[in-house]
């Protein structure tokens, strides 16, 4: 039984995610003070619990957002050696000004230096939100929206992944444990060559694990699911109909048909399941087609993709 | 079902813990932990900028709305800022310094610069010339003036009161 109350305790702080895993010294506390008492782990392995559970905790309020802007840099530079920019100035700045919108309407607008938004040059369907808001778009994505609102939905949801902060939660606990220590080093003018080659190690880890999870497995469909919400919430927020984030789903599903096994087809729950798990969140009502002039400035744009 | 019971009890104390680390209480003193931000006339990131702030200055809570702190700089200038753009932990700029030293270890400060910073992106950089930085630089430079943002707004009719569905 007081196994199981440790275990659950410590799944608990798990799901409370990144904002309840101050708790995570406090739960483990105690959690290894009953252990003690009932002499299932010696006070020696309780010590050590006790320590890696504060470095962890430690490390995760350490990630401050300047130090998440220079994860994010580096995540979208790995992955645009993958995946070529689409260097076509008026499409970004498009997608530039609807992302800043919509991001303005998350539950984190502001990151240590704003939310930036790119094309991806690939048919691929696919899309990264790189830690503190570098947000990257393939052209093949962009194909599936038939409208402005459904656009606004696929850069909602990555707006979404980071006011979550689903990119750092990809970090690996076994990396959270050995960059603890060094996170702590006093940076600047006094930081000896051996400390920065640790940090640097320890940096490009962590990148390996944001990009790993990003362009190789994918999120968890929980992430997904959370991110598709906090989609529908921004839409309405900004002002568009959330109904176009299923209709750029429907016809992500039909693109899909032929079995593309890239990018999203890899990474992300299909497009019927996202659609089942989204459904209840919307209005039983068909989406109305966009104002007129704002599907206009939209075909304009996707001409140029 | 006793250790049940208690796991239910935790689990409201938690929320409750939550709830309280959220609630930001006017008097008490917060950090901009964005590199430039600004104040603005009313709640809303399209209202008038009221006056700029930088990474690291403590601005006074004076009200807060809905993820909005109301808040005062040291030069008297007072507006709203999103609450995700502050830190209740002390930032400290100067590395070297004792502050500096105490923050390492300190819950209630944190360290500008400290961990992965401009020489750790340096370091990186030269072990991996394979990964390019221009792209990302660039996207740092697409800026959307707030004009800009509003004109497209009212263009497209994309209006928050209709929820979207005209």
């Amino acid at each position: 039984m007081k196994r199981f109350l440790i275990l659950a305790s410590l799944g608990l702080c798990m799901a409370v995610g990144l904002t309840g895993c101050a708790l995570l010294q406090v739960v483990s506390e105690a959690g290894t003070a009953i252990g003690t008492a009932t002499g299932a782990i010696t006070p020696g392995q309780a010590e050590s619990i006790k320590r890696s559970a504060t470095a962890v905790g430690k490390a995760m309020e350490d990630i401050t957002p300047e130090q998440e802007y220079y994860l994010g840099r580096a995540v979208a530079a790995t992955i645009l050696k993958t995946y070529k920019p689409y260097d076509h100035a008026t499409a970004n700045q498009y997608l530039n000004t609807m992302g800043q919108a919509l991001a303005a309407a998350s539950d984190k607008p502001e990151t240590f230096k704003g939310y930036r938004f790119l094309i991806m040059d690939t048919d691929e369907i696919n899309a990264f939100a790189a830690p503190s808001g570098y947000v990257l778009v393939s052209r093949g994505l962009i194909r599936c929206c038939p409208n402005e609102s459904a656009l606004a939905s696929v850069l909602a949801h990555e707006v979404g992944h980071v006011q979550h902060g689903h990119g750092l939660q990809a970090i690996s606990q076994k990396r959270w444990t050995s960059a603890a220590t060094i996170l702590a080093v006093e940076a600047g003018k006094n930081l000896a060559g051996e400390q920065l080659a640790e940090l640097t190690t320890a940096f490009e880890g962590t990148i390996t694990d944001i990009t790993g999870t990003m362009v190789n497995s994918g999120y968890a469909r929980k992430l997904e699911g959370e991110a598709d919400k906090a989609a529908i919430t921004i839409m309405q927020r900004v002002g568009y109909d959330p109904n176009g984030l299923k209709t750029m789903l429907v016809q992500m599903q039909q693109r899909m048909q032929g079995g593309d096994h890239r990018g999203f087809g890899a990474t992300h729950p299909s497009p019927e399941q996202r659609i089942k798990a989204i459904e209840p969140l919307l209005r039983n009502t068909p989406a109305p087609a966009d104002y007129k002039a704002r599907q206009d400035r939209f075909e304009k744009f996707l001409k140029s993709i | 079902m006793k250790p049940l019971r208690l796991i239910g009890a935790g689990c409201l104390a938690i929320l409750l813990l939550a709830g309280m680390a959220h609630a930001v209480k006017p008097g008490k003193a917060m950090s901009v932990q964005m590199h430039k931000g600004e104040l603005r006339a009313a709640p809303s990131r399209l209202a008038a900028v009221v006056s700029t702030v930088k990474y690291g200055d403590r601005l006074t809570v004076q009200e807060s709305r809905s993820g909005w702190i109301k808040a005062s700089a040291s030069d008297g200038a007072s507006g709203w800022i999103h609450e995700s753009a502050l830190t209740p932990k002390r930032i400290v700029l100067a590395s070297g310094t004792g502050d500096a030293q105490l923050a390492a270890s300190s819950d209630e400060m944190a360290m500008a610069g400290k961990g992965f910073n401009s020489d750790v992106e340096k370091q990186f950089k030269d072990k991996n010339k394979d990964i390019d930085f221009t792209w990302v630089d660039k996207m740092e430079t697409y800026l959307v003036p707030p004009t800009q943002l509003q004109q497209f707004m009212q263009d497209g009719r994309v209006d928050p009161s209709t929820g979207g569905a005209r």
